[in-house]
């Protein structure tokens, strides 16, 4: 196990939307692409994020080597509860996640 | 064929001049520069004010005008003032005169506003002409009435009108983020899906590009697509950086809702034309049934004074959490029996999961931490009571009874600092209308010499 950030290139998220959040995963090649597609379940991605896997939104993108998910914020931006306006730190949750 | 040349990502960011003086020397047919969205939080919507300084806007805009002026065409900003409220409208529309003046140019203004008046939408409401997007959220006439500022996004339609005016400069309201660049090329029988995928890849700038901080691209529209220029130096456009933008800041990278269809670029193929322009074809534009515009709202929702303190002694870090949720119970009654219900008070460790909270599983403390202590009121007396009331906790708050009074850290004094009225962002809807127009006002100005 290896955390996924050691073998992608990049792991973004951002805010879509003041509702929706959206965390892109560059792998670089296509046996990267194929080890995370496989690895990420997106019920062990929903698991990470603490949602449930029907909120999330899955793209399986090839022709870029990016896996994509897409889901509903936990707190719509900038409410009380909120902390993280522009939704940047979602991306370390999931770069942090051992994969195979 | 119809080039739009693009500033920059938003008015107020900056961007490289000589790109920009580059671009114009291509003669453009157009210049488009975003002022704004949803991006930095509902406190603009909800007070109809810029996010960025007005004099890094004005200094921005009169470079623009410049360059307008040398390029002889209509020069668009869409989404003014970051919310693209009336009074955000206004107050660029104020800024451009001064310009003029300043300048001692005349130039015809066209003004759309995309404010909504909150009565006319409960209305809208009623009549089965506002629908939710997902995630749906539940809305109501009172809601609607208690927004400070509502605001319809406008697509090409709106400034397609403002265009034929024969202004020389457009000043709308709140667009869609492609409406400004996409109007121009679909009024001139460019390929729709092209127009709509192009806006969309340009709207941000360079960011399409190798070199994002750079800013300046031209777009060049035709009948079955687009091509994409940078026009800073040592910048590329690779059909890696084009189609990869498309992931950007977007819930679904191949689909685009926008006033009047969608969007589809799942078979868009991107061909490099040499080493630092790609074209594009094949995206296609879906037209609706319905003409929609996405609604965006943003109302009070309490006030707010934050304090910050700062904790170094080793036991006291090592039993942050415990020490954090011991003061909010004890403060929490102590401002109750105070103030009453009206407030909620949260404190959050800085240097352990203050970014991600319950989220952060893994998060590690270190040598320090900062607590930060968030109250909120239902009113301005109220949190700046329960914050006062907050002080001392955390400035000898000990961890047990038995043990010598501790003082942490206090950056500021005061250590209360005010954050005033908090907003939040209500609606996630659309409105249908009849007619592109109907919820919206155009109407043009003449200003300067």
């Amino acid at each position: 196990m290896i955390p996924l950030a050691d073998i992608v290139t990049k792991v973004r998220s951002k805010n879509a939307g003041p509702f929706w959040l959206t965390i892109d995963i560059f792998c670089g090649t296509p046996e990267v692409f194929r080890r995370v597609c496989k690895a990420l379940s997106s019920e062990r991605v929903a698991a990470v994020l603490r949602t449930d896997a029907a909120n999330l939104k899955r793209f399986e993108i090839a022709d870029l080597n990016v896996l994509k998910f897409s889901m509903p914020r936990p707190f719509v931006q900038g409410t009380r509860l909120d902390r993280d306006m522009h939704g940047a730190s979602f991306a370390n949750l999931l770069a942090e996640t051992e994969v195979d | 064929m119809t080039r739009i040349l693009i500033p920059n990502g938003a008015l107020g960011l900056g961007f490289d001049k000589a790109a920009l003086a580059r671009g114009v020397a291509r003669k453009p047919d157009l210049i488009a520069v975003d002022g704004g969205s949803t991006d930095s939080g509902p406190h603009y919507l909800g007070t109809g004010t810029s996010k960025y300084s007005r004099g890094s806007v004005k200094t921005e805009w009169k470079e623009l005008i410049e360059a307008r002026a040398q390029a002889a065409v209509p020069l668009v900003i869409g989404t003014a003032g970051t919310c693209g409220a009336d009074s955000a409208v206004d107050w660029l529309v104020d800024i451009t005169r001064e310009i003029a003046a300043e300048r001692g140019e005349r130039l015809k203004l066209a003004v759309l506003k995309s404010g909504q008046d909150g009565a006319a939408m409960a209305e809208a409401l009623a009549a089965g002409r506002i629908t939710p997007l997902s995630p749906a959220r539940d809305i109501s006439a009172e809601l609607l009435m208690s927004c400070s500022n509502i605001v319809a996004l406008a697509g090409a339609e709106q400034i397609q009108a403002a265009l034929a005016t024969g202004a020389d400069i457009v000043i709308a309201g709140r667009t869609t983020d492609t409406a400004i660049i996409s109007a121009l090329p679909l009024a001139n029988g460019c390929h729709p899906g092209g127009a709509w995928h192009g806006a969309k890849i340009g709207e941000c700038g360079a960011l399409a590009t190798t070199n994002p901080n750079s800013g300046t691209i031209l777009i060049e529209f035709d009948a079955e697509g687009f091509v994409i220029t940078p026009m800073a130096e040592h910048t590329r456009a690779t059909p890696y950086t084009v189609s990869a933008h498309m992931l950007y800041e977007n819930s679904d990278p191949y689909v685009l809702y926008e006033p009047g269809g969608y969007l589809d670029v799942t078979r868009a193929t991107y061909t490099s034309l040499d080493d630092r322009r790609v074209r594009v074809t094949g995206s296609e534009w879906v037209p609706s049934d319905r003409y929609t515009v996405k609604l965006e709202g943003a109302r009070r929702a309490g006030f707010q004074t934050v304090s910050l303190a700062l904790v170094r002694e080793p036991r006291y870090v090592e039993n942050i959490r415990a020490w954090c949720d011991d003061i909010v119970a004890k403060c929490t009654e102590q401002a109750r029996a105070c103030v009453g219900e009206g407030f909620s008070l949260e404190l959050r460790i800085i240097g352990a999961d203050a970014t991600l909270g319950p989220l952060d599983s893994k998060a590690r403390i270190g040598s320090e931490v900062g607590v930060l202590g968030i109250v909120t009121g239902e009113t301005e007396a109220i949190s700046g009571e329960v914050a006062k009331i907050l002080n001392p906790y955390l400035l000898h708050h000990p961890l047990t009874e038995q043990e010598p009074m501790p003082t942490f850290a206090f950056p500021f004094s005061p250590t209360e600092m005010s954050r005033g009225a908090i907003h939040e962002f209500c609606l996630n809807h659309v409105l249908e209308l009849d007619g592109p127009m109907d919820a919206f006002r155009l109407s043009t100005i003449e200003i300067g010499a």
